[in-house]
């Protein structure tokens, strides 16, 4: 088995001796919490992978390009990708720490060029987590009707020692769409402060979907935010949320109708089990009497009827309340208004 | 005659101040089709709730006994270990959960060709539904059908199907007189809960219920003869015409198919 990483980092300190062991023990974490290392290794498909504050590897597509720069406690990163390019496999996105405690900042800014189309998988992966920060601050530009869409599943370990912070703000121009999904539902989630603010312009579509599965004493707290600003401007935040034991969420959506016929739909569903509390506060803004807002949520123990139904095909509560769970979890991405089944 | 693979012995069970269930006393051979008639609200669904221990329908009174053991006091899940399932009326639908990993869930030893065998059985591509989500972008129709896929994979010993029959067309009631006969074929008793007369063309045996009790229990021919005379007092008194008998045996012929 070739044990090298395919590239290397590009313009970055690449002779440190453990560079490819660490990239290796990186993707053997990644498998080990379910991932698929063969797609970080695909022929064509472009690549950046970081552990840590070190850049491991980098490998650029056409169409698609990397800039990066170590920081003290992680790594500054440009993303680009050309205007009018349709790259063709998905992009994928590895950051990741093996020790058990320190701080990963990842500080990315993505700008999609007019008319490209692109997909991002990114990988998060924690597998040994006790006293862990991992900071993620995004800036990302959709230019005028390209479409970007944005992958992000967490791989956490089982100690729930981990603050995850991903924050984003986004600028989607005129006819552009920005789908994307964020997911924690493997380990523990620790702490999450989840942040995402996204302006929409006229005739672009924003359709956020997040999922988290909080145990023990997890904490969640989810804020998303729409400006429909332009014309015909759509957005849709979908929030699938879990909580057991003693976890806690909240959950804060806005959106608001600022132009004519701005569209907007908010539809969040939470579960609660054991002594955890859940929270949800959907807040709707219209500044024009043509644009329309809408809220659904429910909040709530597992349906009592699907509960039944599995326990009547033998499985234990415990089982089958995590069935549910995880399918619903699991069932957000079989919902996008664009018919494409994907986040 | 061999020993009763389900009996329930005066069951009764009050719901809100109101009596559900009274005094129902059942048993179910091993292998057969036994039809349970009665009219909407006559208890039907409440006695299979209870049969499976659901919530809310504990009994207060009475005893059930499942293949020779009192299960009266278990738990859904320990009834369904022992091999006794429910279908319901109107199945619940799984948000993320594709047909086959539901499948797979209540028939755990069971390989790819078995779930498919199921689907097939109840006339659905395999190649079409077996990675379809169970939520609700499928028909009820549809979901019913699955839901018998998913107790016919299971190979259970008694199957509790809670109108198999409502809410779907013509020709899917051929599929389904012609799986439960398939079960029984291997060895699988079935409650045939049913408010359609005709629907007994399918059983070995019936009872009548009416006002939560048992009034009658026979042949299904005896059974079907008394529920048209018997067991509709209120609606002739409102001048309600009886079904006329040609109609019922055209259909019942349809549904029964060949034996």
């Amino acid at each position: 088995m070739n044990t090298e990483p395919r590239s290397k980092p590009h313009g970055l300190a690449t002779a440190e001796p453990g560079w490819a062991k660490e990239y290796e023990a990186l993707l053997e974490a990644y498998s080990q919490a379910g991932g698929d290392p063969a797609a970080l290794r695909a022929p064509k498909a472009a690549t950046l992978v970081v552990s840590a504050n070190r850049v491991l590897a980098v490998n650029e597509a056409p169409g698609v390009h990397f800039e990066a720069e170590t920081l003290p406690d992680g790594v500054r990163a440009h993303i680009a990708v050309d205007p009018d390019a349709k790259i063709e496999q998905p992009v994928h996105l590895c950051f990741g720490m093996l020790p058990a405690e320190g701080v990963q900042r990842i500080e990315a800014d993505y700008e999609i060029g007019a008319g490209a189309q692109v997909e991002f998988i990114a990988h998060c992966t924690f597998p040994n987590a006790l006293q862990l920060k991992h900071i993620m601050d995004a800036r990302i530009h959709v230019g005028p009707g390209a479409t970007m869409q944005y992958r992000e599943s967490h791989y956490h370990g089982p100690h729930g020692g981990i603050e995850v912070l991903p924050k984003a703000r986004v600028e989607v121009d005129a006819g552009g769409r920005f789908l994307t999904s964020f997911t924690l539902v493997q380990g523990r989630v620790g702490r999450l402060e989840f942040d995402y603010d996204v302006v929409v312009g006229e005739h672009g579509v924003a359709e956020l979907s997040t999922k988290a599965y909080g145990q023990a004493d997890d904490t969640l707290h989810v804020n998303e935010t729409l400006h429909l600003n332009g014309e015909g401007a759509r957005g849709l935040t979908k929030t699938r949320i879990a909580v057991r034991d003693a976890a806690t969420s909240e959950v804060n959506t806005t959106a608001e109708g600022n132009a004519p016929g701005a569209r907007g739909h908010m539809d969040c569903t939470e579960i609660v089990r054991g002594d955890a509390i859940a929270r949800n506060t959907p807040i709707v803004v219209v500044r024009n009497d043509r644009a329309q807002v809408t809220h659904e949520a429910s909040i709530g123990a597992v349906n009592h009827k699907e509960l039944e139904t599995l326990m009547a095909h033998g499985l234990d509560e415990e089982a089958a309340v995590d069935v549910i769970i995880r399918g619903m979890l699991q069932g957000v991405n079989d919902e996008r208004t664009d018919g494409t089944g994907r986040a | 005659m061999t020993k009763a693979l389900l009996r329930i012995e005066n069951l009764s069970l009050r719901r809100e101040g109101y009596e559900v269930l009274r005094h129902v006393n059942l048993a179910v051979q091993p292998g057969e089709v036994h039809g349970l008639l009665g009219l909407n609200g006559s208890g039907k669904s409440s006695l299979a709730y209870t049969l499976m221990g659901c919530g809310g329908y504990a009994p207060d009174e009475g005893t059930i006994w499942f293949a020779g053991q009192d299960i009266t006091g278990l738990s859904i899940t320990a009834r369904a270990r022992l091999g006794l399932t429910l279908a319901w009326q109107e199945p619940a639908r799984f948000e993320g959960l594709p047909v086959g990993a539901y499948l797979a869930l209540g028939a755990r030893d069971a390989d790819a060709a078995r779930l498919a065998a199921a689907l097939e059985a109840v006339a659905l591509p395999p190649a079409v539904y077996l990675k379809r989500p169970v939520n609700h972008a499928l028909s009820g129709g549809e979901r019913k059908r699955i839901e018998l896929a998913a107790v016919f994979a299971m190979r259970p010993k008694l199957a509790i199907l809670d109108e198999p029959d409502s809410g779907v067309d013509t020709l899917t009631l051929g599929d389904i007189a012609a799986l439960i006969r398939r079960m029984a074929g291997q060895g699988a008793a079935v409650l045939l809960i049913t408010h359609r007369d005709e629907m007994l063309a399918v059983a070995d045996s019936a009872s009548l219920m009416c006002q939560g009790t048992i009034v009658f229990s026979g042949s299904p021919d005896e059974t079907r003869t008394y529920y048209g005379h018997r067991c509709r007092p209120h609606v002739e008194a409102l001048g309600a015409q009886p079904w006329p008998d040609e109609a019922r045996i055209s259909l019942a012929t349809e549904i029964a198919g060949p034996r």
